[in-house]
């Protein structure tokens, strides 16, 4: 994706040039399950400029929290701050970033590619390849599933781009520490 | 307890009585109308105090808790009564006053659709609040509350908003007025256990240190700590300055004070840092206003900071050592710790500066802001609780007036908020009856909440409003002198009221100060009139610079000290 951004006083850039430099983060947050808590944390990142890349939100083992799963880009500095302001939220019960911890990261995407009969086959088989399931089938297009952590569903959408991706729907990532580290 | 049924509303009133609340200012509404009537039958002992406008009311709640260190509440209707709220809210978040905010809201079936007078203010306020909750369920009144309250005044304080939606505060409450809290999320005991390593590592850093500087701010205020840190001050011989609002947390009069540092602060406190080879912030988070450009702040020193609040740690200086925690518990433990200094010299050498970039003004040429602040100084022996707008005339104010005690100096500094000093002056004057309260105003701030003089009328509050009159927002224009070509737009306030004929309107006292002459006269005689507000306008030279001056975004050695001859570059920092 080719977005550009025009401001005022500095010459034309796009979001693409500017963006991979950036480490991506995976913060965990565990909050009370009430509303209004997801508004805050967003606010968090919006106010600073920083972009959530990916979230997933879901109610944690003990049904009064809700564990949030966020992935974002941006300077260390930055970051530091939006997990000291997100731990600084009343509704936050803790904010861990896993970025370099040693954690288990999974993700399922689900990928709907237009392949007719001709070359069902070969998506198929390069499906399996990915452990992917079929989900759905019909004459023109076919739905996959893929598990697994995000670059190997980056491998899998880029070699089913080939066919012609009609429609993409990842999770966003979640991660647990492995062992006895707190999520 | 009341025998019959007890309401939502009443409730909230008795919940809050319990919490301490003395004092609720506002504004009545639809929305509202159920605790409005819990005034009248509840039986509560709050004091209701009705503004003229929600902002007044949330000045002069935060004017209230800046006075005394405790929590006032606010009540308004929905939709534009809240809206009205947000600058107030703001305000008191920025400089972390504790206030509970109520606001009317639709019945909870409505809620979303558009309906008469609903605004989304749970939404609207949620960058701006501490905490805030929509309230769904009645029987959740008590909890809330004393949630409410809590979180207000503990920990860092702030504001915190209850949205209330009508069928709520209408309903029965069946629970009991005593509720648990339950806040897994928040747990500001923390702050009071010192971290006794970090402590003996900042001890150490000090007594090895030869040029140490305190830097005192309003979270030294806020944690009560101004003894702790006269006895860390006269102990070390360490001179200490203080940010806007830490302004009286160290008496400023005391030999080791520095006054004021930052943009308009003294030349010996910004030389002093500059200098400086230890610079330890008591509660101060390094506000842009103080350290001009941030990486060259403190450069040779090492930096400590001290803070309740671990989100201010490193987010604009990186501290060479730490302490996160409340201030008078740590400044407690650091003080067993300590020893005398050698500064002897660097207190001279500070001394020298003192002497050759005193704060000074001249007496001639018209009647200057500066002259009337420093009679109102010495007439008061500053022990006079001041509020300020925001300005010059703050500036000057925050120079010429010293503060001595705690307490005594109540300014809106991150927010800015002009409006802000007449309402807050309202609110410190109902919460300590017995001291002289001034509110320092320019002409144009104070036409933003003048209103407000109904409200001090009803009140018989014996604020004094000294409006330092220049006819111009004095402070743009001296930036459009000297960055912008002396090209003045939207500065000119022409078309002025007559403030004195404006108080009598309003039943209030007038007085007029037009000459240097007249300055200790008129003073003494409105400092002696306490039938109610009075008004003291002083028709002040329009166009004065204050200084010294760190245009934004420089660095505190480019100080200026008086109006460069060459033209200036636009500042590049912040505002």
């Amino acid at each position: 994706m080719n977005r550009t951004i025009i401001t005022t006083d500095t010459p034309v850039t796009t979001l693409e040039l500017a963006i991979p430099e950036q480490p991506l983060h995976t913060l965990s947050v565990l909050v009370n399950n009430q509303p209004g808590v997801l508004a805050r944390i967003a606010q968090v990142f919006a106010r600073r400029g920083y972009n959530i890349e990916s979230l997933v939100v879901s109610p944690a083992a003990d049904g009064r929290f809700s564990r949030m799963t966020i992935g974002a880009r941006g300077e260390e500095s930055g970051l530091d701050q939006i997990k000291a302001q997100c731990n600084k939220l009343i509704d936050v019960i803790h904010c861990y970033d896993h970025t370099s911890d040693d954690i288990v990261s999974k993700e399922l995407a689900l990928v709907k590619i237009s392949v007719g009969p001709d070359r069902r086959a070969e998506a198929l088989q390069i499906g399996e390849h990915y452990g992917c399931k079929t989900l759905d089938l019909s004459q023109d297009s076919l739905i996959l599933m893929v598990t697994g952590d995000s670059g190997k569903l980056d491998a899998m959408i880029d070699m089913m781009s080939d066919f012609g991706i009609i429609e993409l729907v990842r999770t966003g990532k979640v991660v647990m520490t492995r062992g006895s580290g707190t999520t | 307890m009341i025998a019959e049924a007890r309401d939502g509303a009443q409730t909230l009133l008795k919940c809050l009585e319990a919490g301490g609340i003395e004092y609720m200012f506002g504004y009545s509404g639809g929305a509202a109308l159920p605790i409005f009537d819990a005034l009248e039958t509840a039986g509560t002992k709050i004091k209701f105090v009705l503004a003229r406008h929600e902002q007044g009311a949330v000045h002069m709640a935060d004017g209230y808790a800046r006075a005394t260190g405790r929590p006032a509440a606010v009540l308004v209707t929905s939709g534009p009564g809240a809206g009205n709220t947000i600058t107030g809210i703001m305000t008191a978040h920025m400089d972390s006053i504790p206030m509970v905010v109520i606001s009317g809201q639709q019945v909870t079936w409505m809620l979303g659709k558009d309906a008469f007078q609903e605004a989304d203010i749970f939404g609207i306020t949620m960058p701006i609040v501490k905490h805030s909750y929509l309230v769904k369920n009645t029987d959740d009144i008590p909890r809330i509350t004393k949630e409410a309250l809590h979180i207000a005044t503990t920990g860092r304080p702030g504001p915190v908003l209850i949205d209330m939606p009508k069928n709520i505060s209408q309903g029965v409450c069946n629970a009991p007025l005593e509720a648990e809290i339950d806040l897994p999320g928040y747990h500001p005991d923390v702050a009071y256990d010192v971290n006794e390593a970090e402590v003996i590592a900042i001890a150490d850093a000090i007594n090895r240190s030869k040029r140490p500087v305190i830097l005192a701010g309003h979270g030294a205020m806020l944690a009560h700590a101004g003894p702790e840190l006269k006895e860390l001050a006269e102990t070390c011989q360490i001179p200490v300055t203080s940010t806007l609002l830490g302004k009286g947390i160290f008496p400023e009069s005391h030999e080791l004070s520095l006054g004021m540092l930052g943009m308009h602060g003294t030349a010996y406190a910004n030389k002093a840092i500059c200098e400086a080879d230890l610079i330890m912030s008591v509660g101060s988070r390094f506000d842009d206003r103080i350290i001009g450009q941030a990486d060259k702040f403190g450069r040779n020193a090492t930096i400590i900071h001290i803070d309740i609040d671990p989100a201010e740690i490193g987010k604009m200086i990186k501290p060479d050592l730490q302490a996160i925690g409340d201030a008078k518990v740590i400044l407690t433990a650091l003080n067993k710790h300590v020893t005398r200094l050698q500064t002897k010299d660097w207190l001279a050498h500070l001394d020298g500066y003192k002497k050759r970039f005193p704060l000074n003004y001249k007496k001639q040429g018209g009647l200057k802001m500066q002259h009337i602040l420093d009679v109102m100084d010495q007439l008061t022996k500053s022990r006079a609780v001041v509020c300020t707008d925001v300005g010059q005339h703050q500036m000057w104010a925050a120079q010429f007036c010293k503060t001595e005690a705690p307490w005594d100096w109540i300014s809106s500094g991150g927010a800015g908020t002009m409006g802000f000093g007449f309402p807050a002056a309202i609110g410190a004057q109902l919460g300590r009856p017995d001291d002289i309260v001034v509110a320092v105003v320019g002409d144009g701030g104070f036409q933003m909440t003048l209103f407000e003089l109904s409200t001090a009328v009803l009140q018989k509050t014996p604020v004094k409003i000294l409006i330092l009159n220049n006819h111009f927002l004095g402070m743009v224009r001296q930036w459009q002198e000297l960055f912008f070509d002396n090209r003045k737009s939207g500065v000119d306030l022409e078309g002025n009221p007559d403030f004195v004929k404006l108080a009598e309107a309003y039943g209030a006292k007038g007085f007029q100060i037009k000459r240097p002459a007249d300055i200790e006269k008129v003073l003494t005689r409105a400092l002696e009139y306490n039938d109610g507000p009075c008004v003291i306008n002083c028709e002040v030279v329009q166009e004065d610079n204050v200084f010294p001056m760190i245009p934004a975004g420089a660095a505190l050695e480019d100080m200026i000290i008086e109006k460069p001859k060459y033209r200036m570059e636009k500042p590049v920092g912040s505002t």
